[in-house]
């Protein structure tokens, strides 16, 4: 591997543990997540000096996270492209500190997405009255028949299966079940089964939105967390080992009149990334990727280069997606959106299992793991939608 | 009558073709220096940039592209519809619209990518304008 970069490293993270919490506001989420992931540094309150947000919380933002908190940065970054928000605030960040714009750059992430009882997946569309919404409101197409109407496509093109798009929600549990956190998530939603399960599992659960069955679909919890990301100089006398960022890339992506809907934004952030950080996939021990629904993880592993577009129905076969198989690397090894943690939002997750899995901390951890990629889907995969794609090696 | 959300105005953009919806015309730009399609609708070129497109009427056939049967809805407007269809469909002329696919009696079963569809001005309860629907041709 080619020498890496070293002007930004993640050396603080904390993910809020429970899934359902009326005793908490998103704020309150938020602001004790960044308090104890700069405890998990070694770093003060007072070090802030760059924050980034997705506009989540109560009266947050950028005009009110940092009067919230009390704190006075001078980079302010109000990135929000959806669920990849936090892969483009840890991008935006690299950027800041290497332009020596600021040393602790904070992301943070609070929702109570299950106390509100959102639908997410199966409400509407919210309304029209724009360019896109009076085109699409008036159809019912839920967020979900979005990535249903991909992964329809998908088996036209290239005869993949609902087997084979099980196989990810398969692994994922099994890796769920290894996470004590993620398992008192699923009691906690009220999972049928708070156990592993396996692909006719999968497929007996009830259809969602063709060809999509409910065990495909992440759950809807609270939850969040915070990140925290330095420059080079302060990541020498953080209390752990810091976890570099090598490099990342943001694209979008949207319905067109000739596109193919089984390409996402992926194809195009991914190689930036990867070119950026001198990696190759097939470096790659972690794999951390946004698993709203199985057809994402699918299409994604495709478009991140670790199988070739339409292969992937192959590629996952066989539990190779799992922390203890050879054959691919370990996917979202802390249970996913599928199986720990979805309150909406979930590319800061990616980030933090990452930072787990290169410090030795992950429940399933990967003997001698060194390099990962994290990578968000936000808005809409099949319609418009970002990827996010941020590398990540350990010291 | 359905009763599905109905498109809102003021907006600039697409008020021309629910204009036609109303008229039983499927309405698409084209643009006039580049010959690009546009749609969805917008007062540029996705192509050129050009601002001189010219409105154009579909003959409303086209073939699907890919879908998805609806099992679940929260929202009232859906809720009581049973499982339906929806669909992105590639009108003839060159442009792809997200839609409904009605007039199937089981939309899990009877409904294939690349199949036929012609479009249909389904009349709705929730207001003035009709919203264009596909059925097998």
């Amino acid at each position: 591997m080619a020498k890496k970069r070293r002007d930004a490293a993640v050396v603080g993270i904390y993910e809020w543990p429970k899934r359902v919490d009326p005793s908490v506001s998103a704020m309150q989420i938020k602001a004790a997540s960044i308090r104890r992931a700069l405890e998990d540094a070694g770093l003060d309150w007072k070090d802030i000096d760059a924050i980034y947000d997705a506009g989540d919380g109560e009266g947050g933002g950028g005009l009110g996270l940092a009067a919230y908190l009390g704190v006075r940065p001078t980079v302010i970054d109000t990135t929000q492209v959806g669920g990849s928000s936090y892969e483009f605030q840890a991008a935006h960040a690299l950027r800041d500190i290497a332009a020596g714009k600021a040393d602790v750059a904070v992301l943070s992430y609070g929702s109570k997405a299950a106390t509100q009882r959102i639908p997410i997946g199966t409400g509407g569309r919210g309304v029209g009255g724009n360019w896109q919404g009076n085109m699409e409101i008036p159809y019912g197409a839920t967020l979900i028949s979005n990535y249903a109407m991909v992964a329809t496509r998908h088996m036209h093109q290239y005869g993949t299966t609902s087997e084979q798009l099980a196989e990810i929600s398969v692994a994922t549990r099994a890796h769920a079940m290894r996470n004590p956190e993620a398992v008192q998530a699923m009691a906690d939603l009220q999972f049928v089964g708070v156990n592993e399960i396996t692909v006719d599992d999968v497929l007996n659960s009830r259809m969602i939105a063709d060809p999509l069955h409910l065990l495909e679909c992440c759950m809807v919890s609270d939850g969040g967390g915070a990140a925290i990301i330095v420059s080079g100089d302060v990541a020498k006398k953080t209390k752990k080992k810091p976890v570099w960022i090598l490099g990342s890339g943001e694209a979008t992506s949207y319905r067109t009149n000739d596109g193919d809907i089984t390409v996402s934004a992926g194809a195009q952030s991914a190689p930036i990334a990867f070119g950026e950080a001198d990696v190759k996939p097939k470096d790659v021990d972690i794999a951390m990727i946004y698993d709203s629904f199985s057809i994402t993880v699918a299409v994604c592993l495709e478009d991140l280069g670790f199988c070739k577009k339409g292969e992937v129905g192959d590629y996952v076969k066989g539990g190779v997606l799992r922390w203890d198989k050879k054959g691919a690397p370990a996917l979202n090894t802390d249970g996913g959106g599928l199986s720990s943690n979805h309150p909406g939002m979930r590319g800061l997750f990616l980030l933090l299992e990452s930072v787990r899995q290169l410090r030795g901390e992950s429940t399933s951890q990967v003997p001698n793991a060194k390099l990962a990629v994290a990578h968000g889907n936000g808005g809409l995969l099949g319609a418009t939608h970002t990827g996010g794609t941020v590398i990540l090696a350990a010291d | 009558m359905p009763n599905r959300p109905q498109p809102q105005f003021p907006e600039l953009d697409s008020q021309p073709f629910w204009e036609g919806a109303k008229n039983g015309e499927l309405r698409y730009q084209t643009c006039d220096d580049c010959k690009e399609v546009v749609f969805y609708p917008r007062a540029h070129c996705t192509k050129c940039g050009s601002g001189k497109t010219t409105w154009r009427t579909s003959k409303g056939t086209g073939t699907i592209y890919t879908y998805s049967v609806v099992r679940q809805n929260r929202s009232p407007a859906f809720a009581d519809l049973g499982a339906y269809a929806v669909a992105y469909v590639d009108v003839d002329e060159g442009f792809r619209m997200l839609t409904n696919i009605v007039g199937v009696d089981d939309p899990t079963k009877q409904i294939k990518v690349g199949m036929k569809v012609k479009v249909e001005f389904e009349k709705q309860d929730s207001g003035e304008y009709p919203i264009p629907v596909f059925r097998p041709a």
